[in-house]
């Protein structure tokens, strides 16, 4: 090995082959069956469930644990897919913490909540393990929709009209499906090429055709799309995203922090990527944490997070911070990066303090210097390209009811369209109403 | 998914769960919403002559048996039959059976024990609707003193007397619900036979005091210092009640006599072990008590998964297959030898299996200095308790000497199938040969 942490400059292979594998290894590996049933067997099985209502997708959660407790995960996966066929990834990379497990009323009375998470995995692995398709699809409509974007919303949209008998195509302007499970999500949280299984399987249900490296607008117009189906579905994510607007951005080794994830996700060797010895992550939400925490696991030296508001208004939740802490990644809050500095490329980047006042975000005159061989911009996604002729709200597609857009024939979800978080799991649940919605239109209820 | 269609005694219902009369089944406002979420019958609560209702404590009527994490393992009640007027009760009854034709509807009887009492009762229930009659001889407490529930289901010749008037008066079907709280629970079983039970149903609450207040001394559930006798029932009962029906089942004298399986079923898998013993179905109370009308869904899954994977047709196909297994003693194979063996990569080196079998059996079991257990083949009988006590799974299994194989313990070679009838130690054996 002939680079280390302490290599200047971005450098591939800064630690040995083990630690790859080990710093990418599942971060909340299976449970074993013993741990299964001591897990389950702490739901008190309550009723009206605060956990059901935090879910975004309202899975019967009581009632699937109460059948992995029985002996019959089968029961349980089937239970969960049939309001989630995303189950399985939303049981890896769902913030639990302010979703099911942060409502469960052990977590109120003893600050131990069921592990909800893991006990989803369990049973929805167990079912994917057998390669069965639990669902099968209704008799032919005869109808056509198409879906644009292969990301959860446009998968769970898809899974759903597929079951009810129309018939779908599925684009994707990327060479591959699964949207941000295959390009986004932090590696350790899908291992073992989790996403694109995922993917495979839920394709079992037939009736989908799934058409990658076809991009709306470049490939194909909204117009050319409605001609040739009933309707038409949009789960395009945000493509694009949010400038620094601080004096250097332009400088080389300044990247959106999407983008460096997206190459982690898609190298074949993680030994081969290169990465700084000093990194700076710009931003506060998950996807800042993912690149702070998988910069460090790369084997960066130091890697900072500066987030210009204070700790509590960080989108990411504290179990993440802490997570981001716990791999030596050190948060810098309430600093806005004001100046790029390098010839060329970065080399360090100037903050100043900030104080939220009444009138805005202040600028304070204490500033301090980070160095910096790669900075990591995460401060929002964008709707990017918008699709023409489409009203938009707030930056995203505009909706009413279960993701109607403003033109009739069209529907949206997902992080694309206004309302929700933007998370996996809403993501799920809005293509899945979405395309209850559209099956009703079609069939002319 | 399998087909859960269930028939017992010509009554239809969707599934195998029916709720066991009970507070659960009380009133419509219940038995519509039991219906709602899934359960395939009710037998309603037990119903009393026309006149004046029974009527209940006013302070606490259950004692709780709780595990470590307060799971009810079990609940006594000095609860009565229905204490609301009977002409309300029917009312309803009538109007829930129109709604819900599909589910089998029972009506629970208890009166005194007179021809004429039985006669009128089952007058008035004629035309309700209803698809069956469950004659409670079972209640443990309250109605006893009175002379009717478990002082007619202790004594056979009233139980065959009060079923012969039920069936003299109504054409309906009869179910006899038998009472544990007797010796050998095929007396009463033959009884009900006799007198012409379409069906029995088992087991109705055993006599219990749950626990004692020991600052106060006295039983709970304690009403105004005082307490009674209740009736037990729940998870903790489920093997008395397992036996009592495989008992029956297999009785020359009542084999093929429908059972209806009672006492702590609670997931699918009670179900399917009191149906494997001979329950056509099953009621139950508890476990509804406990987690509410919901729980009925994890039955009907897991039944169904479970019939999947056995390639079960219908309910039918599971209902009775392990009473042929079911025998007696001195039938079992005293050439079975089996042998534990502790599997070192599991085990964790808690000590609870040597500190079983040194203590309190048969010193099988070898620590050497390091904690490492192993099992001492030429002293273990086979008894199986350090395999029930280990806290993990599958690190003891017991393992079958195959014929041939010398067993140390004995130095006899296992030789093939012979049981305690032809033992040479069996003086019956031997008078038998001579
Ligand atoms: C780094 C990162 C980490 C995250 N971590 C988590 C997490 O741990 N937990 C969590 O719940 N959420 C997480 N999220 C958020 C989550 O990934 C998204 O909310 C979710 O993927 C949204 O799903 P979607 O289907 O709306 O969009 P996407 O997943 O973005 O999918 C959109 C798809 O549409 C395609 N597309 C876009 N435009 C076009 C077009 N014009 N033509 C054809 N196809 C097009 C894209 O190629 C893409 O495949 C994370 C996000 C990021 C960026
Ligand atoms: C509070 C309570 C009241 C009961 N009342 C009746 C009754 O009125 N008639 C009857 O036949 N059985 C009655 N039972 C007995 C149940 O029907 C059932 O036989 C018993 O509870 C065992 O089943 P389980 O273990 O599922 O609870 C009652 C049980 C309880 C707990
Ligand atoms: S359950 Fe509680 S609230 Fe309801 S009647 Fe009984 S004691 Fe009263």
């Amino acid at each position: 090995m002939t680079n280390s942490q302490l290599t200047p400059g971005i450098v591939p292979g800064r630690l040995s082959a083990e630690a790859y594998c080990t710093n990418f290894a599942d971060i909340a590996p299976p449970l074993d069956a013993h741990e299964v049933r001591v897990a389950a067997d702490r739901c008190y099985f309550c009723h009206d469930a605060p956990c059901v209502t935090a879910c975004p997708t309202e899975i019967d959660i009581p009632l699937f644990i109460r059948q992995i407790a029985t002996g019959t995960p089968e029961a349980a996966a089937r239970t969960i897919f049939s309001q989630n066929i995303l189950g399985g990834i939303c049981a890896r990379v769902c913030p639990t913490e302010t979703l099911c497990e942060g409502a469960c009323v052990r977590e109120a009375a003893e600050g131990k909540p069921v592990e909800i998470a893991r006990l989803q995995r369990h049973a929805t692995d167990t079912l994917m393990a057998k390669n069965a398709h639990p669902f099968t699809r209704a008799a032919p409509t005869g109808k056509r929709v198409a879906v644009v974007g292969a990301g959860p919303a446009g998968l769970a949209a898809a899974h759903r009209l597929a079951m009810k008998g129309h018939d779908v195509t599925l684009l994707d302007a990327r060479p591959k499906g699964g949207g941000l499970n295959e390009y986004g999500i932090a590696a350790y949280k899908t291992a073992g090429g989790f996403a694109q299984a995922e993917l495979d399987w839920l394709m079992g249900i037939g009736g989908i055709t799934l058409k990658p490296g076809l991009a709306l607008g470049r490939d194909l117009s909204l117009a050319e799309l409605q001609a040739g189906h009933d309707a038409v579905f949009l789960g395009l994510g945000l493509g694009g995203v949010n400038a620094l607007r601080a004096e250097g951005e332009d400088k080389a080794n300044v990247l959106p922090a999407t983008d460096f994830i997206r190459e982690l996700r898609q190298a074949a060797d993680l030994a081969t990527l290169p990465i700084g010895r000093d990194v700076v992550v710009i931003g506060g939400g998950m996807t800042a944490i993912d690149a702070a925490v998988q910069a460090r696991l790369l084997g960066a030296e130091t890697v900072t997070l500066v987030y210009r508001r204070s700790k509590a208004s960080m989108g990411a939740s504290t179990v993440e911070q802490d997570h981001a802490t716990q791999n030596g990644v050190r948060i810098i809050c309430n600093a806005a990066p004001v100046r790029l500095l390098g010839s060329g490329a970065v080399v360090e980047v100037e903050f100043a303090y900030t104080e939220a006042r009444e009138a805005g975000l202040h600028l304070l005159p204490q500033t301090f210097r980070l160095k910096a061989d790669q900075v990591f911009k995460a401060i929002g996604q964008t709707l990017e390209p918008v699709p023409e002729g489409i009203a938009t709200g707030g930056g995203k597609i505009a909706i009413t009811g279960p993701g109607r857009t403003s033109i009739s024939g069209v529907w949206a979800g997902g992080d694309c369209a206004q309302g929700g978080d933007d998370l996996t799991v809403t993501a799920a649940a809005e293509g899945r109403d979405a395309a209850m919605d559209i099956h009703l239109y079609l069939m002319g209820a | 998914m399998a087909d859960l269609t269930t028939t017992f005694i010509g009554i239809k219902s969707p599934n195998p769960f029916w709720l066991a009369s009970a507070p659960p089944t009380d009133k419509e406002y219940n038995v519509r919403r039991a219906f709602e979420a899934g359960w395939g019958g009710v037998v309603w609560k037990t119903l009393g002559s026309e006149g004046p209702p029974v009527v209940n404590v006013n302070g606490p009527r259950y004692g709780v048996i709780h595990g470590a994490d307060r799971r009810v393992l079990g609940i006594n009640n000095i609860e009565l039959i229905t204490d609301r007027p009977l002409e309300v009760n029917l009312r309803e009854i009538k109007s829930v059976k129109r709604d819900y034709k599909d589910r089998a509807l029972i009506i629970s009887l208890m009166v005194p024990c007179d021809e004429e009492s039985w006669k009128d009762i089952l007058h008035r229930i004629e035309d309700t609707g209803a698809d069956g009659v469950e004659l409670n001889f079972g209640c443990p407490h309250g109605m006893a003193e009175r002379g009717m529930g478990s002082a007619v289901g202790q004594v056979p010749e009233y139980i065959e007397m009060v079923t012969r008037w039920v069936k003299k008066h109504s054409r309906m079907p009869c179910i006899v619900k038998l009472t544990p709280n007797i010796s050998d629970i095929r007396k009463p079983a033959e009884a009900a036979r006799r007198g012409g039970a379409d069906a029995v149903s088992l087991i109705n609450t055993i006599n219990s005091i749950t626990s004692v207040n020991l600052d106060d001394f006295a039983p709970e559930p304690m009403i105004d210092g005082k307490g009674t006798h209740g009736g037990y029932c729940g998870p903790a009962v489920k093997p008395i009640a397992l036996n009592m029906v495989a008992e029956i089942a297999r009785s020359p004298e009542t084999h093929g006599l429908p059972i209806s399986g009672i006492g702590g079923v609670t997931t699918w898998r009670d179900a399917a072990e009191f149906m494997a013993l001979g329950a056509g179905n099953v009621q139950v109370c508890t476990a509804a008590m406990t987690y509410g009308f919901k729980v009925v869904q994890e039955m009907i899954s897991g039944l169904s998964d479970y019939m999947d994977r056995k390639g079960f047709a219908s309910t039918a196909d599971l209902v009775g297959r392990a009473v042929p297994n079911v025998t007696d003693w001195q039938f079992l194979n005293l050439n079975y030898i089996t042998k534990a063996q502790i599997d070192q990569d599991l085990c964790i080196s808690c000590g609870r299996c040597y500190a079983a079998c040194e203590d309190t059996s048969h010193q099988a079991i070898a620590m050497s200095p390091s904690r490492v257990f192993t099992v001492k083949d030429e002293e273990c009988v086979a008894c199986n308790l350090c395999l029930d006590v280990c806290p993990v799974e599958n690190c003891i299994t017991m393992r079958e000497l195959p014929q041939g194989e010398v067993d140390p313990r004995t130095g006899r070679v296992v030789s093939g199938y012979a049981n305690w009838t032809s033992h040479p130690n069996n003086p019956m054996a031997k008078q038998a040969a001579e």
